[in-house]
């Protein structure tokens, strides 16, 4: 392997991690509030709403059933307009955030559904407002089960990244893509796959660490 | 001067709809609980009871009727007025619901931090609690790690934070054994003496509200069917579901037996009195115990016992007198005396 190929390689590490985790920050700042919203207008929430619960949840389930390069392909005006291109690292990273949002939607819904109802109640009787109710009890009560869906997301999203190779996008699925697939490099392609294996691995097993860490309901 | 009901419930009804039919939970409610009482509402499951004391606090809006709290109606009032009202009304719940991630002094910080208290005093104010709750030891522990009773301690802690005038008990012993249950009611009896706090207590338990409650409520299918001091309910119960509250085996009702079954309800007699061999001595008949529940307060007897007699008339007329003599309550199978 020629040294420019593991320099490459370096670089498709680096690339990957910051789509990654750029795309998993963005998706967490849009997906939150989406998925307190979906749970908290549900017909059990604090603040039910039906119409805006079928409305987000609509949304959610429409971009939700879009296979990811149809995605891609499909919002490619949306993503020159806001990064002004449409190939490489930072453009991917738009498209990873329309697909990556409402995936975490979900997470972070079904996340408070594990809060105990009886605590949301507690607080009520003592007085608290519903964003008190929100910050201070919902998502600090969530947040093992929330690191835990955080895992599973920066997964996927790796995962839609190296799909992203396919089409223009950069990091270890465009390596995969122009050197491994399009040349018949076997072996760079197996070593991305590799890499990106060991990335996998590094997150979930960072991210469970984690949770045994700050989950206060085990010990 | 303070008015004597801190709480008053007028025709309170709360229905429930569902898919196929409506169910009335509470039905057209009235009642005044008294300022530094404390009062029971006690009912079998599925009778209404937690749905009722949610609606003191409005956890569960009444979907009829009127909830005065020191005279002003919450069901007139803004939601921030609700919210501050609810700071002097604590609640404590059979399952805790404490803070899983937080620990003891956070649970108990909580109220406080809702109501906007800073961080130094509320830490202050949580250790005067602890120490009311004889926890001092446990502030940095977690929920996980403390046992029912101790959970509950710090439940009630958490409730109290706020100074609150009220406090509403959800079936708060129901979970705890029969020893942590005791406990329980210790402190609560304390906090309702020392700090005048009023007292709502939610049970299926006659012995919970005959150990703690001044007057109690008895409910069935969403109605009170008999309110009145503990004591007189307990003595003289009227309604079909406080008997069987207070005899749930229900063999005072047993068919072919009923007629010759005698219950006895001992209010304070001295424990030390062999009651049932005076009674067999003096009527010179044998008596059958079927059941009993009494219990030993500072020597004198609380409790009742279920006796079975001979099947003559004359015998049991020797019993009657007997007991009458001897100013003892009883009550004959069937008739209610």
């Amino acid at each position: 392997m020629t040294e420019q190929i593991i320099g490459l390689l370096g670089q498709g590490i680096w690339e990957t991690l910051y789509m990654v985790l750029v795309s998993a920050l963005f998706s967490y700042v849009i997906g939150i509030p989406l998925g307190v919203l979906v749970f908290v207008t549900d017909q059990n929430g604090i603040c039910r709403n039906r119409v805006l619960n079928l409305l987000i949840g609509g949304v959610i389930n429409f971009i939700r059933s879009i296979p990811f390069l149809i995605l891609l392909v499909l919002i490619l005006p949306f993503t020159r307009l806001i990064v002004g291109t449409t190939i490489g690292s930072t453009a991917t990273i738009v498209p990873l955030v329309v697909a990556a949002a409402p995936y975490v939607a979900r997470m972070v819904e079904s996340s408070l559904k594990e809060v105990d109802s009886g605590v949301v109640e507690a607080a009520q009787a003592m007085g608290a407002s519903r964003m008190q109710i929100i910050l201070n009890v919902m998502l600090p009560e969530a947040k093992p089960s929330l690191l835990v869906g955080a895992t599973i997301s920066l997964a996927t999203i790796l995962g839609y990244s190296a799909m992203a190779g396919f089409v223009g996008g950069g990091g270890l699925g465009a390596i995969a893509t122009n050197y491994g697939y399009y040349r018949y490099n076997t072996e760079v392609m197996l070593i991305t796959v590799l890499l990106l294996v060991i990335i996998v691995q590094i997150f979930q097993e960072g991210g469970l660490r984690l949770v045994r860490r700050i989950d206060k309901r085990i010990k | 001067m303070e008015k004597e009901h801190i709480i008053r419930l007028e025709h309170v009804s709360k229905q429930f709809l569902s898919r196929n039919t409506d169910i009335l939970a509470v039905s057209n409610i009235n009642l005044e609980i008294k300022r530094g009482e404390v009062f029971g509402i006690i009912g079998f499951s599925g009778a209404g009871k937690s749905t009722l004391v949610r609606c003191i606090n409005l956890l569960e809006r009444p979907s009829d009727g009127a909830v005065y709290f020191d005279d002003t109606n919450l069901m007139d009032v803004s939601e921030r007025t609700l919210r501050d009202t609810r700071l002097k009304m604590g609640m404590i719940f059979q399952q805790f619901n404490l803070l899983a991630q937080k620990n003891v002094l956070d649970n108990i910080c909580f109220p406080l931090k809702i109501a906007g208290m800073k961080k130094e005093k509320r830490i202050k104010r949580a250790r005067q609690l602890l120490e009311l709750v004889d926890l001092t030891d446990k502030e940095r522990a977690y929920p996980a790690q403390l046992s029912g009773g101790q959970k509950q301690r710090v439940a009630i802690a958490r409730a109290l934070a706020t100074n609150p005038e009220v406090l509403l008990c959800d079936e708060a012993t129901s979970a705890l054994d029969p020893i942590t249950t005791k406990s329980i009611l210790e402190l609560l009896k304390k906090i309702n003496q020392e700090y005048g706090v009023t007292i709502v207590i939610i049970t299926h338990e006659m012995q919970v509200a005959e150990q703690i409650c001044d007057r109690i409520a008895v409910m069935s299918q969403g109605e009170i069917v008999e309110m009145g001091a503990v004591k007189d309910v307990f003595l003289n119960p009227q309604s079909e579901t406080a008997r069987k509250l207070i005899l749930p085996d229900n063999q005072f009702d047993a068919e072919g037996i009923a007629k010759r079954v005698i219950r006895i309800a001992f209010d304070g007699q001295s424990s030390s009195d062999p009651i049932i061999s005076q009674l067999t001595l003096h009527s010179g008949e044998m008596i059958n115990i079927l059941g009993a529940n009494t219990e030993n307060i500072g020597g004198k007897a609380y409790g009742q016992m279920l006796i079975q007699c001979p099947e003559s008339a004359e015998a049991l007329e020797k019993i009657r007198q007997y007991l009458t003599e001897q100013g003892i309550h009883f009550e004959e199978g069937g008739t209610i005396s």
